[in-house]
C-alpha cells in the first residue's frame, strides 16, 4: 500500500482545526494516539467519520469508528485507502 | 497551673509567669511582651465594657495582621464578647455585610477602612460606634486610641469576663454556596479542645517561635493565636503582603528563626518554586504543619529535600470542626510516590464515622462521607437554623456528627484516605469521576505550576471536564502532550475535555484556588 500524503495532510488539518485549536502542528504526527489519549472522544470520532465520508466519498461503518481503525492518522489513512480499493 | 475555663485564660499564665518574654513580634521587628499584651488587652476590655458590650455580643475586627489585631482579639474575649475577624483586603461591601449580618455591637477598625465601613453599616440600618485606630503595627495605633478615649471619658478598671465554655467565642465567615458569606459560630470550648489536643500532640516549648501566616479570619489562625500563648512562646506575625511574596518570605522565615510553621500548602509550593530555599539556613525549623487543601505530593517531597530537618504534619478539617484528622508524614521519602498521603487518624478529642449516601456507616475500606462529633464541632451557622440542622448526621445512638462533605475511605489501622469533595464527584457518561484525582494527576507533570479541574454543563457530553492550568515559564502547553500525559495515569473518560491556560489561577481571600470564579470562566 502506498503512502498518501495528501489524505494524511487533510485529516491532520481537520483534526487540528476542529479539536486542537492553538496546537503546534508538529505535535500531531502520523502515530499520535487520538482515541486512547482522549484527543478524540466518541462524538469527535463521529465528526471525523462524517468529514472522511464527505471529503473522500467513502462509507465508514459504525464498527469501524473505533480505536482499532482510527486511533492514529496512519490508521485513518489506511482505512480510507482500503475503502478506495487502494 | 490555673484552670483554663475560657480561651483568653491562655494569656494569663505567661502574663503572670513570663511577663517580660516576647509574646508577639512583627516582621519589621516591633514586639510586645506578655506583660504589655496583657495590659493592652485589659485596656480594650475596659473600654468595651464601658461602651456597654455584654457577654454574647459580637465585636468586629477589621485590622491588618499586627500586634494591634492580636491585642484586639484578646480584649474582645476578655469583655466576654465574641470576635468577628474580616479579611482586611476584602471590599467594604463584603465586610459590611458580615458585620451587619451578625449585628456587631462595635468594631475595632483601622481608620483607612472606617469611612467605607460606616457607610455600609448606615445603609444596613446599623449605626454602631466604631473604635478607629490609626494604622496597625506594634500595638501603637490601638494603644494611642485607647489612651485618647481614656482621657476624653475614663473607663473604670473592670474585670475579665469568663463566660461558659459553650458560649460563643468567635464567628468565622466562609464563602457560602449561595454567594453570601456564612458565619460559622465557634465556642470557647471548641477552640480549647483543639488547643489542648495540639499541645499534647506537638509538645511545643516556651522557647519556640511560631509563625502566624494564615489570615485571622481563617481557622488556621486559632492555633497561631492560642497555642504559643498556652506555652508562653513567641508568635511571629507575617503580614498580608509578605505572606504572599515567596522570595522575601523565604528569607524572613530563616532570619526570624521560626521553629513552627503552619500554613496552607499553596504558599509552601510557592516557596519551593520561587523561594531559593537553598540560600538560607533553616536550622531552627522543627515543625511544618499544613492544612486547608491537598498538598501535591511532588511539591511536598521537593520541600522535604529543601527543608530536611522539620517534622511534617498533614492536618485536615473544615472550619466547622477545625482540625479533625492528622497525619505525620513519614521521615523516609519515597521520591517515586505519586499517591497522596492520607489525612490520617481522627484527633483524640473527636470521634468520626464515614457514612454512605443513605446515612449508614460504611465498612473499613469502603468510601463514605466523613462525619465528626465531639467538643470541636461548631455551635452552628449564624442566623441559619435550617442550614445548621442540615449540617449534621445523627447516629442511631443519637450522637450528632457534623457532615464534612468530604468523601474518605478508612484504611486498616484507622487512618483515613481523602478521596474528594462530595460535590466534586461527577458522573460523566455513567462513569463516576473525581475531579480531585484529575488534579492530582496534572500536578505530577513537571511543567504544570497550578492546576484546577472543574465540571461544566455541556449539551452533548452532559458534563464537560475543563482543566485550568498555569504552566511554568510558558503561556501554554501542547494539548496533545497534556492529553497523552493524562492518558498514562487516568482512564480515558477522566482525561479533561478542555484546557485553559492562565498566568496564575485566581485565589480566594484565604489563598485557596477560587473554583467559583473558574466555573464562571467562559
Amino acid at each position: 500500500m502506498t503512502a498518501d500524503p495528501e489524505t494524511s495532510a487533510a485529516v491532520k488539518e481537520f483534526i487540528l482545526a476542529e479539536f486542537l485549536p492553538g496546537e503546534d502542528p508538529d505535535e500531531l504526527t502520523e502515530s499520535t494516539p487520538l482515541i486512547t489519549a482522549g484527543i478524540l472522544d466518541s462524538i469527535a470520532t463521529l465528526k471525523v467519520v462524517s468529514f472522511l465520508e464527505a471529503t473522500f466519498g467513502v462509507s465508514i461503518g459504525a464498527h469501524e469508528a473505533d480505536v482499532e481503525h482510527m486511533n492514529t492518522i496512519a490508521d485513518i489513512v489506511q482505512l480510507i485507502q482500503s475503502k478506495k480499493g487502494g | 497551673m490555673a484552670e483554663i475555663a475560657v480561651l483568653h485564660d491562655y494569656l494569663d499564665l505567661p502574663v503572670a509567669g513570663r511577663s517580660a518574654h516576647t509574646a508577639v513580634e512583627e516582621a519589621d521587628g516591633a514586639k510586645i511582651t506578655y506583660g504589655e499584651l496583657g495590659r493592652l488587652s485589659d485596656a480594650l476590655r475596659d473600654r468595651l465594657l464601658s461602651m456597654g458590650v455584654r457577654p454574647g455580643d459580637r465585636v468586629g475586627v477589621w485590622v491588618r495582621k499586627s500586634i494591634d489585631a492580636v491585642a484586639a482579639i484578646y480584649g474582645i474575649l476578655k469583655a466576654g464578647a465574641a470576635y468577628v475577624p474580616v479579611d482586611p483586603t476584602a471590599p467594604a461591601g463584603r465586610n459590611g455585610y458580615i458585620f451587619s449580618n451578625c449585628s456587631i455591637r462595635t468594631a475595632i477598625v483601622e481608620d483607612r477602612y472606617a469611612a467605607a465601613l460606616r457607610s455600609e453599616l448606615t445603609a444596613a440600618g446599623q449605626d454602631v460606634p466604631l473604635i478607629e485606630i490609626e494604622g496597625a503595627g506594634g500595638g501603637l495605633g490601638l494603644r494611642r486610641r485607647l489612651d485618647a478615649l481614656q482621657s476624653e471619658s475614663p473607663a473604670p478598671h473592670g474585670t475579665t469576663i469568663r463566660p461558659a465554655a459553650d458560649d460563643l467565642a468567635y464567628i468565622l465567615y466562609t464563602s457560602g454556596s449561595t454567594g453570601k458569606p456564612k458565619g460559622v459560630m465557634l465556642s470557647h470550648g471548641n477552640a480549647m479542645s483543639f488547643i489542648e489536643w495540639c499541645s499534647e500532640t506537638f509538645e511545643p516549648s516556651g522557647e519556640e517561635r511560631f509563625s502566624a501566616h494564615a489570615p485571622f479570619h481563617f481557622d488556621l489562625s486559632i492555633l497561631d493565636l492560642f497555642l504559643p500563648a498556652k506555652h508562653g512562646a513567641t508568635l511571629v506575625v507575617i503580614g498580608e503582603e509578605l505572606g504572599k511574596e515567596p522570595t522575601q518570605l523565604a528569607q524572613f522565615i530563616a532570619e526570624s528563626r521560626i521553629s513552627s510553621w503552619y500554613s496552607a500548602p499553596s504558599i509552601l509550593s510557592l516557596l519551593v518554586e520561587r523561594g531559593k530555599l537553598r540560600e538560607y539556613d533553616y536550622g531552627n525549623l522543627r515543625r511544618v504543619l499544613f492544612a486547608g487543601e491537598v498538598f501535591p505530593i511532588v511539591r511536598l517531597n521537593a520541600l522535604r529535600h529543601l527543608w530536611p530537618l522539620p517534622v511534617y504534619y498533614n492536618l485536615y478539617g473544615p472550619t466547622e470542626t477545625n482540625v479533625c484528622t492528622y497525619f505525620q508524614v513519614p521521615a523516609d521519602i519515597e521520591d517515586s510516590r505519586t499517591e497522596p498521603y492520607p489525612i490520617g487518624k481522627i484527633c483524640s478529642h473527636l470521634s468520626g464515622v464515614a457514612i454512605d449516601a443513605s446515612g449508614n456507616p460504611v465498612l473499613d475500606g469502603s468510601e463514605g462521607e466523613l462525619c465528626i462529633a465531639g467538643p470541636g464541632v461548631m455551635l452552628g451557622y449564624w442566623g441559619q437554623p435550617e442550614q445548621t440542622e442540615n449540617a449534621y448526621y445523627v447516629s442511631e445512638d443519637e450522637k450528632r456528627y457534623y457532615r464534612t462533605g468530604d468523601i474518605v475511605a478508612r484504611e486498616e489501622g484507622g487512618s483515613y484516605r481523602y478521596l474528594g469533595r462530595r460535590d466534586r464527584m461527577i458522573k460523566k457518561r455513567g462513569y463516576r469521576v473525581e475531579l480531585d484525582e484529575i488534579e492530582a494527576c496534572l500536578y505530577l507533570h513537571p511543567e504544570i505550576d497550578e492546576a484546577a479541574v472543574v465540571a461544566v454543563p455541556h449539551d452533548e457530553l452532559g458534563q464537560m471536564i475543563r482543566a485550568h492550568l498555569s504552566i511554568r515559564g510558558a503561556e501554554r502547553m501542547s494539548i496533545i502532550k497534556l492529553k497523552r500525559f493524562c492518558s498514562e495515569h487516568l482512564p480515558i473518560y477522566m482525561i479533561p475535555d478542555q484546557f485553559s491556560f492562565h498566568p496564575a489561577l485566581p485565589k480566594t481571600s484565604t489563598g485557596k484556588t477560587n473554583y467559583q470564579e473558574l466555573k464562571q470562566y467562559g
